[in-house]
């Protein structure tokens, strides 16, 4: 099943944490050379996927096959660890250490030799606008910075395959977009990335992504085919008694599920009713409050809480 | 070749966050000295200057020859004079003094006679280092006069003192405080450094690279041993200047026994930061581990007068086993070769502590 068209290739992964079950029978078919997402809440899994493709948690069930590689072999878990860069979800550097000695001491470990290990440092300080920084400890830099330092070491040693975990929380959305573009230009020279995420603007650019929910894979796909493919209408309801509207609707049993964004609501109402803006207007005059009512196009967000609401909503491929 | 520049990177890094923490670069000076000073001074079994009085009913020569003789052994100080015994009860009483001579008026007589304890010693016994004393003082002799050779009451056993003439505790505690300063801070330092990582999160970046475990310990450990070395260096020079501790042995012999014993405490502070989650649980295992250890190692309380079952405890501490190599080589002036046993304790208590904190640590998070 090992193929260079894949990166990752995963069946029936699951892992359980005493009588919890983390992440349960999850399927992945990652191509080289894309920018994969994990898209879900806190607790979904998403971070014990990773630490299994990365060969850090043995899994309790199923297989994963990484770069070629058995995850739940040792010997091939030790392998894959030059091939790989990981980002974790906490700053995990040296506080203590200086921007530099902490490049230098990963460049050491991955045992990037000599000329070589100065002139990849220097490079790296550039392209992540880490210059200035150099003799400041990682301590003292700011969320973007230290963001910019952990991508930095983590990508030192040229790895095929970058696994980022929540990367851009806690960082402006200036300097969250300047990481995007970084992401770009690497995937854009063969390098496959992963990458979880709970912000929708975030999971949007990714070429494709997985929806995960308690542990489960409940939808994947591009961010436009999720849309597509979704099982629900998205009727938007604008008008100035967004509080009574959606008390209003929360009553009627064809009405799946309501989020309110300022002045408008966005109601899902299932594929199987004909007329779903009639039916959301009739429910309004019958409580006689007056609001424009119009179908829109599914968002992301749209699919995400289709999906992890009513998990039965989306379809997966 | 990989591998020796992983273990060096782990070295450097380790080397450059102990210069920049000044927390623990003050531990490895401070506490040799602190402890040192403390110990050195404050731990004085050989008591001097006790607090004393006396009643002198009898106001004879002998008598006075006697009270002079008692305070110049420095023991006790006389201060203060009673004119009876209840006199003197009453002084102790209101704990002004500790030991108290009582000389009836009929002192000479009695002495003479031998029928009869010619003076009484009242002592504090509740301390029994001042008991001790009070044993010791009724050794005096007592003579009719200074010119007469002839003692009276003469003791049929002479106490010779090897090693220590002058009685200084400072002699044996000091080479005593060479293990108990190194089990406190060579344990602590480990078992810290590796949790420290641990609770910071450094260690999920850390076993996502290349690095063996092995290697990673081996980085972690050796700057340590050099503190160690260190350590006891600083220890043994102070001790040496003031509390003038000689050094009887080879200082070669020294070093190696340290090193040594910095090892197997280090591995025992490796087994420690495989088990314990936080820093705090680090420091409390130390601390669990450091108490039996003064307490039993014979540090503290002579070996032989303990316990079988404590006895039994103290042979599985390296502590006893560094402090009678120690010991040996520093004040007996021994070579370290004719203490094998002790040296094999040591070795085997670190093969296994390693074997176990290697096997412990996982590069694995489950």
């Amino acid at each position: 099943m090992t193929s260079a068209q894949f990166a990752i290739q995963a069946r029936d992964l699951s892992r359980s944490f005493g009588s919890l079950r983390a992440v349960d029978g999850v399927d992945l078919q990652i191509q080289t050379g894309t920018i994969y997402g994990f898209l879900g809440p806190n607790g979904s899994g998403k971070s014990t996927t990773i630490r299994m493709l990365c060969g850090l948690l043995t899994p309790s069930g199923g297989e994963a096959r990484v770069l070629g590689l058995d995850v739940s072999r040792r010997r091939d878990a030790e392998k894959l660890k030059t091939l790989i860069g990981y980002m974790t979800q906490r700053f995990s550097l040296y506080e203590d250490l200086t921007v530099r000695e902490n490049l230098q001491f990963v460049s050491e470990v991955y045992a990037v030799r000599g000329r070589k290990r100065h002139a990849r440092v220097l490079e790296l300080l550039e392209l992540f606008d880490l210059t200035a920084q150099v003799r400041q400890r990682a301590g003292t830099l700011s969320g973007g910075q230290k963001q910019r330092l952990a991508l930095a070491a983590s990508i030192l040693h040229h790895p095929k395959l970058l696994f980022l975990d929540e990367p851009t929380s806690a960082v402006d959305p200036q300097s969250r977009r300047d990481f995007w573009d970084v992401l770009f230009t690497m995937a854009e020279s063969g390098t496959t990335i992963l990458v979880s995420t709970h912000y929708m603007d975030e999971a949007e650019r990714c070429h494709r992504l997985a929806i995960l929910h308690k542990g489960r894979k409940v939808a994947d796909g591009s961010p436009l085919e999720l849309a597509q493919r979704m099982s629900h209408w998205v009727v938007q309801v604008t008008g100035n008694e967004s509080n009574r509207a959606r008390l209003a609707l929360a009553s009627a049993a064809q009405i799946a599920s309501i989020t309110q964004l300022g002045l408008r609501l966005r109601v899902l109402v299932p594929r199987e009713i004909r007329n779903p803006d009639q039916l959301v207007r009739d429910l309004l005059q019958q409580n006689e409050i007056s609001a424009t009512v119009e179908v829109v196009n599914p968002s992301l967000e749209d699919v995400f809480v289709a999906a992890t609401e009513h998990q039965s909503m989306v379809t997966s491929e | 070749m990989n591998s020796l520049l992983r273990i060096f990177a782990i070295m450097h890094k380790e080397v450059l966050q102990l210069i920049r923490d000044r927390l623990t670069f003050g531990m490895i000076v401070g506490i040799p000295l602190i402890q040192l000073t403390l110990f050195g001074y404050a731990i004085n079994t050989d008591v001097r200057h006790l607090a004393a009085g006396f009643a002198d009913q009898a106001g004879t020569s002998l008598s006075r020859q006697l009270i002079a003789d008692m305070a110049s052994s420095q023991v006790v100080d006389f201060a203060y004079q009673a004119d009876t015994a209840e006199e003197l009860m009453l002084l102790m009483d209101s704990g002004k003094i500790s030991i108290g001579l009582y000389l009836p008026p009929d002192f000479d007589r009695r002495v003479i006679a031998r029928d009869r304890p010619a003076a009484q010693l009242l002592v504090d016994g509740s301390d029994p280092v001042i008991l001790g004393v009070g044993r010791q003082l009724v050794s005096i002799p007592v003579r009719f006069d200074s010119q007469n050779s002839a003692t009276v009451a003469t003791n049929l056993i002479e106490v010779r003192n090897f090693y220590n003439p002058e009685r200084r505790s400072a002699v044996n505690i000091v080479p005593g405080l060479v293990g108990v300063i190194l089990t406190m801070t060579m344990v602590l330092f480990t078992a810290v450094a590796i949790v420290r990582e641990k609770e910071r999160g450094n260690l999920e970046l850390l076993i996502n690279t290349p690095v063996r475990t092995t290697e990673l310990m081996l980085g972690k450990i050796v700057p340590y041993v050099v503190i160690g070395l260190l350590q006891v260096l600083i220890i043994l020079s102070l001790g040496r200047y003031l509390f003038q501790v000689p050094l009887r042995g080879q200082l070669l012999d020294v070093l190696y026994a340290s090193l040594i014993f910095i090892a197997t405490n280090l591995s025992l502070g490796l087994l420690i930061s495989t088990t314990a989650k936080t820093q705090f649980q680090a420091m409390q295992m130390t601390f669990f581990f450091f108490l039996p250890s003064i307490l039993l190692s014979g540090f503290m309380f002579p070996f032989d007068g303990m316990p079988p079952a404590a006895q039994a405890i103290a042979e599985v501490l390296p502590l006893t086993h560094f402090n009678r190599l120690i010991r040996g080589i520093i004040l007996r002036g021994a070579d370290i070769g004719s203490m094998n046993a002790e040296v094999l304790a040591l070795l085997a208590f670190m093969g296994v502590t390693l074997t176990l904190a290697i096997a412990r640590f996982s590069k694995r998070l489950d």
